[in-house]
């Protein structure tokens, strides 16, 4: 009896292996197919080329460029507004109702589809303030959408740090936003970033919601350049252009029958998980680095 | 040495500042205090403007739509055909498209992810953990468009090699992908959830005699029910929202059937097909994809609530 026992673990062990194979070769399955569908397409040409009718003279520059300023748009709009929302709740927020308001409507916000941000967007940015299907309205429902897991991973990065840093500041007679601003935030800076590094990598890929606002899939100019010759040299002219970026191209090219174009959406597949997967690995080491090195 | 201490008493009696000073510096600092407290609570409230603007402007469209349309018909016709001559708007086989493809996932996330999450919550050992929740996290940050173009150009023209007469757009393919998906989700959640149960129970099952895999079945699985079924649920809420897997490979033909060898259109397929053309705003078109986005919505909250219910339930015992 023992033996069938013995018999039935390594059994299980064998299951369980097995079944974290299978996700694991599934993302080496998928990673791979696009290596062998679309790696021989991405050269200088790939990168720096407009969409074409042509498959093998189409590029991804616009997209390249677009996903970059939406990025920018939404890392300067949803960063600080969900690290002060973080610090808000962890340090400020006394326990009232309206503390557990804000506190459920981020656990719902994460919890809602990206593809309802992109109805939001629509409604709100695209017609009701008029901002049209521009690189500004998708910079804002982007960082909209990455606000709850900014919060939610600054909230735990500072809640791991000690209180007694805290009472050591208040004790010094520093005000709040002193300790926070001295103690509190350097110390968990390495946790913050880990959570924004995560956060953009999740809005870089994301689809539906910029589908949705109504973003072209067929772009062959480029948005305003930021710097002019005349003063002030700032230009945010950019900010209200029409934009593709990096899944929409995608997305265009799957939607095309055709074989050039498959390896052309394999092409920019890979590259968007490469930037992705690059994304991740900076996180996982930032998050390495920080375990390592702090001990209270 | 004591003209050191003399000078340095000097100089500390010149730094000190008058009593009135002192005041008008704590008043600043005061108001500097109050002016930051003020706008970190304006950045917390953007999550609660958020949400109720979300509410709003989908019950808002919403309206202008059930004007049109009885609500009656929008929950029993069963045909969606909004932008035909003759247009029909049942809710029905929209809802049965995302039903069948996220039943497809569940049927793949939740025996790999519960086998998988038992065997590294209680088996593995803990630089197994730590090496292979990476890689799941990185399963979990592919792009979503990506996994649409494995399940239309992989993992369908892998399906057709089993069973020839399967369309190039059906349902099972991208259910499939789906299930891989949401499988880091649920076994994260999963894993939580076993970890939480105490040790001592597990001693003491040891102690009676039973093996690893008994106690894992018989004593850890039980004791962390909750938190399983919440895993389950936030894994069908991800499965129901999951939009581009379903619009690029599942077809964009609303059509009502509980058989997933067959295309048919998810709600959230039907929104990006309609946001892909150019419908004009106001428009029962336009106004469609939101009466579309309320049921989804509603659908997601519900099993979102539930969910976190049940993940407060475990927490709660232990």
């Amino acid at each position: 009896m023992l033996r069938r026992r013995k018999r039935t673990e390594a059994m299980f062990k064998i299951v369980g292996i097995g079944s974290l194979a299978l996700a694991i070769g599934t993302l080496a399955l998928l990673f791979g197919a696009l290596v062998v569908e679309g790696a021989s397409r991405i050269d200088w040409q790939f990168l720096t080329s407009f969409p074409s009718r042509r498959a093998m003279q189409a590029g991804v520059l616009p997209a390249l460029v677009g996903s970059s300023l939406i990025m920018l748009v939404t890392a300067v709009v949803g960063i600080p507004l969900g690290v002060a929302a973080a610090i808000y709740l962890e340090e400020y927020a006394r326990r009232t109702w309206l503390t557990e308001l804000i506190e459920v409507t981020v656990t719902n916000l994460a919890g809602v589809p990206s593809i309802i941000f992109g109805l939001l967007a629509l409604g709100l940015f695209v017609y009701i303030l008029g901002l049209g299907a521009s690189i500004l309205t998708a910079g804002l429902t982007l960082a909209l959408l990455i606000l709850p897991v900014v919060i939610v991973t600054t909230r735990e990065a500072i809640r791991a740090i000690p209180v007694q840093i805290r009472e050591a500041a208040f004790a010094l007679g520093a005000t709040k936003w002193q300790t926070v601003s001295h103690h509190v935030l350097p110390y968990s800076a390495a946790g913050i970033l880990t959570g924004i590094i995560l956060s953009l990598s999740r809005a870089i890929g994301e689809t539906a919601p910029i589908v949705t606002i109504g973003a072209l899939t067929f772009i062959a100019f480029l948005p305003p350049a930021p710097f002019t010759d005349q003063p002030p040299f700032l230009s945010f002219e950019w900010l209200m252009s029409p934009f593709t970026v990096m899944p929409i191209q995608m997305f265009a090219w799957v939607s095309r029958p055709g074989a050039d174009f498959a390896s052309n959406a394999a092409a920019a597949g890979l590259l968007l998980v490469c930037m992705t997967f690059a994304m991740n690995g900076l996180a996982i080491y930032v998050r390495y680095r920080m375990r390592k090195r702090v001990s209270w | 040495m004591d003209k050191a201490v003399a000078a340095m008493q000097d100089g500390i009696s010149a730094r000190q500042p008058t009593v009135a000073a002192i005041g008008a510096r704590r008043k600043a600092r005061q108001r500097r205090e109050l002016v930051i407290e003020s706008g970190l609570f304006l950045a917390a409230l953007v999550s609660v403007a958020a949400t109720v603007t979300i509410l709003a402007i989908l019950f808002s469209e919403s309206l202008g739509f059930f004007k049109t349309v009885p609500l009656i018909d929008f929950l029993t016709d069963t045909l969606w055909t909004p932008l035909f001559a003759n247009p029909h708007y049942g809710i029905l086989p929209l809802l049965a498209g995302t039903v069948v493809t996220s039943m497809v996932g569940l049927l793949v996330a939740i025996p790999l992810g519960t086998v998988s999450a038992i065997y590294l919550s209680e088996f593995a050992s803990s630089r197994t953990r730590e090496t292979i929740k990476p890689v799941l996290e990185l399963l979990g940050a592919v792009p979503t468009i990506v996994y649409g173009y494995f399940a239309l150009l992989v993992v369908t023209p892998a399906l057709q090699t089993l069973w020839s007469d399967l369309p190039g757009f059906n349902m099972l393919g991208p259910g499939i992908v789906i299930g891989i998906m949401i499988l880091p989700l649920v076994i994260s959640l999963s894993e939580d959830a076993m970890r939480a149960v105490p040790m001592v129970l597990r001693e003491g099952s040891y102690a009676v005699g039973a093996t690893r895999l008994q106690t894992a079945w018989r004593v850890v699985v039980p004791a962390a029910t909750s938190g399983l079924v919440a895993a389950y649920v936030l894994g069908v809420s991800r499965a129901v929202g999951e939009t581009m897997v379903v619009a690029i490979a599942a077809g964009q033909n609303p059509n009502l059937t509980w058989n997933p060898m067959e295309p048919a259109a998810t709600i959230t397929a039907y929104i990006v097909q309609v946001a892909l053309g150019d419908l004009p705003h106001g428009s029962i078109g336009y106004q469609s994809i939101f009466a579309a986005g309320l049921v989804l919505a509603v659908m997601t909250f519900a099993f979102n609530m539930l969910g976190h219910i049940m993940r407060k339930r475990f927490r709660e015992i232990y």
